[in-house]
């Protein structure tokens, strides 16, 4: 469970301090699916990185799991990022020189998993990606949706309980967008958290619960209606 | 995370950029050569010169005529010095841990056996000769031992000598002239080439009151004394200067020590090496920055994966090791192949000029790769703490 109480970050650009977000409550039950949508700049992305503990909040309390995590060190934050979170970015971020199964392996690399199991979990994930046949290729031999799904697969390897996509599909047509949300929905219906920004409301709107922001406040958080 | 995957990581990010990796590790390859060849050579002149002055044994002491201050100048060899004699020599014989003395003149003289002749070196010694300089006589027997100051006339020949005035002759029972004295030959030695620059081979041997004779002298030039292996040096040395102030009434005479000799020569030596060595360090200083720069633009150009790393729960530490790696495996390939350059470059040089000594020994080799790799990681450290301690937020921003 992701709870933030009062939860501020600004920055200091000249003389002045820009808000990015100015007191956001927030509670995210485990299993929730939560879209983000908003104007660009309206703060989504500095949420999305409080709560994955990528960014430290100026001001508010942040408890994940009935711990409170602001005061933990940033080894201690990487820790927690290891096991809990999942990131999925728009730009894909991987490792260009590396193959995709390497690129998958890596957070396994970091936490010290033997490389045996990191054979084993990387060939179960890659096909449950359908990329089995796409583990030694290298990113630029892969298409969007291909390297959004390599991506996908490295945010889940470790088995974190929160996933954290930040506008997944803003670099892929609408057809392989699509693909992509469905496979992050099926992620979801097998117990991860999800957290989605957004720019598209249509995919927006898929969502369970959807988030407004701007100005770096929330300003509707609205439950709709599963899918009959 | 394992040495075998930051293996892993790092070895396709050098390769990735094989010219800029290639060059970067040639600065330092070319600095490790430098220092390896530069040193080599240094160590082989070393090696050479202290060989050439420990083939007559390291337990001697020299007495020389006359004070010689530490500065090397000599002063009161006026009037008041008195000369080393033969019964100075005698009497040292008695002085606790001797073993043997041998009383030096030298001088040049016509030599001469029936209508061949031969300018030479005339040694005036004593019968300890060959035990004191490990000098082994081939044939006959050395000079024996007479009274020294009255002692006959005999002479033995250096190799050259033997070689040259009795040519198919037994020389052994011939009578050879010195200027104008006449010697029997009761002995040849054994052919013992150059040594810092003396041909031993090109002399012959007399008792040293027969020197003294043909060159009309009165003191001899100097006398070396063999003691004993497990003397010290100081008390021996001690032993002599009591005993020599005694005799002459005051201290004008010079002690030098094989030992002494060779610990200055060896740490003047020692230094040069050092220092032509350090000369070959500045290279491997510039190599040094070439990996610093072309680390600190990595780090520049990575910075989005930096900020992927510490998202998928890298910890500081591990940026910055992954970072480290790539400057020290870097230094450390460039290390090697300088090593292959420089042992190469010493072997060849070696090949093509036999009498330069060259000389390499192991563990400046495995120093030097020590070094490369320090190097690597000093040069890294800046950019690698760089890139540990960015924002991950900025980091991933700037892609
Ligand atoms: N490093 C920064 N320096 C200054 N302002 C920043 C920085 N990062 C974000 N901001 C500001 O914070 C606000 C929120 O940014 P962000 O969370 O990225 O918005 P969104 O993801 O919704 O587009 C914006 O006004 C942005 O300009
Ligand atoms: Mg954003």
């Amino acid at each position: 469970m992701i709870e933030l109480a009062g939860i501020r970050r600004a920055y200091h650009v000249g003389n002045q301090d820009v808000y990015a977000l100015s007191d956001v409550d927030l509670t995210i039950e485990r299993g929730d699916y939560v879209s983000i949508m908003g104007p660009s700049g309206s703060g989504k992305s500095t949420l999305l990185n409080i709560i994955g503990l990528l960014d430290r909040p100026d001001q508010g309390a942040y408890r994940l799991d009935e711990q409170d995590v602001t005061t933990l060190t940033d080894d201690q934050q990487a820790g927690v990022r290891q096991r809990t979170m999942g990131f999925v970015f728009q730009f894909f971020h991987l490792i260009p020189r590396l193959s995709a199964a390497d690129n998958i392996a890596l957070p396994l690399v970091l936490a010290g998993v033997p490389a045996d199991e990191r054979r084993t979990r990387v060939d179960a994930v890659l096909a449950d990606m359908g990329l089995s046949d796409r583990a030694e290729h290298r990113p630029e031999e892969l298409s969007g949706g291909q390297r959004q799904r390599v991506a996908i697969a490295r945010a889940v390897i470790m088995r974190p309980s929160i996933l954290l996509a930040d506008e997944p599909t803003g670099n892929l047509d609408r057809h392989t967008g699509e693909e992509v949300v469905t496979l992050l929905e099926g992620l979801h219906a097998s117990g991860l958290t999800l957290l989605v920004v957004t720019h598209d409301p249509a995919l927006g709107h898929r969502a369970g619960r959807q988030l407004r922001m701007e100005d770096g406040r929330i300003i509707s958080d609205t439950q709709s209606q599963p899918a009959p | 995370m394992t040495f075998a995957d930051l293996f892993r990581l790092t070895l396709p990010a050098l390769s990735a950029h094989k010219t800029r990796s290639a060059l970067t590790g040639l600065g330092i390859a070319i600095g490790i050569a430098a220092v390896v060849l530069l040193t080599s050579i240094g160590e082989g002149v070393r090696h050479y010169v202290l060989t050439e002055f420990t083939q007559f044994g390291t337990h001697l002491i020299a007495i020389n005529p006359g004070k010689t201050t530490t500065m090397g100048t000599p002063i009161g060899t006026i009037a008041s010095a008195r000369p080393l004699t033969l019964q100075d020599a005698e009497s040292l014989a008695a002085v606790r841990g001797v073993e043997a003395v041998v009383p030096f003149v030298q001088g040049n003289a016509e030599t001469k056996f029936e209508s061949r002749r031969r300018r030479t070196n005339i040694y005036g010694v004593g019968p300890e000769m060959p035990r004191v300089f490990q000098l082994p006589v081939a044939s006959g027997r050395f000079l024996p031992p007479d009274d020294p100051r009255t002692a006959r006339a005999f002479v033995v020949l250096g190799a050259k000598i033997t070689r040259e005035l009795f040519p198919g002759v037994n020389p052994l029972g011939q009578h050879l002239r010195i200027d104008n004295s006449r010697f029997t030959v009761i002995g040849t030695m054994a052919s013992k080439g150059q040594v810092l620059g003396f041909d031993l081979d090109d002399a012959v041997y007399v008792p040293a009151a027969r020197a003294q004779e043909l060159f009309n002298r009165n003191g001899l030039m100097e006398v070396d004394v063999l003691y004993r292996e497990d003397m010290e040096t100081e008390t021996v040395a001690a032993g002599i200067k009591r005993l020599m102030t005694a005799r002459h009434g005051q201290e004008d005479f010079t002690l030098t020590t094989q030992e002494q000799m060779l610990d200055t020569l060896g740490s003047i030596l020692g230094v040069l090496t050092f220092a032509v060595g350090a000369l070959g360090g500045i290279s491997l200083l510039v190599g040094g920055v070439g990996i610093l720069t072309i680390l600190t633009i990595t780090v520049r150009e990575r910075t989005g994966e930096i900020g992927l790393l510490r998202a998928l729960g890298a910890t500081h530490a591990q940026v910055l090791w992954l970072f480290l790696a790539e400057s020290v495996i870097l230094a450390g390939l460039g290390g090697a192949a300088g090593l292959v350059i420089g042992v190469g470059g010493a072997a060849l040089l070696h090949a093509l000029a036999p009498a330069l000594p060259v000389h390499t020994p192991w563990y400046y080799v495995a120093l030097a790769e020590v070094i490369a790799l320090s190097i690597g990681l000093l040069s890294g450290v800046l950019p690698a703490r760089h890139a540990a301690k960015m924002d991950p937020v900025e980091a991933l921003r700037a892609e």
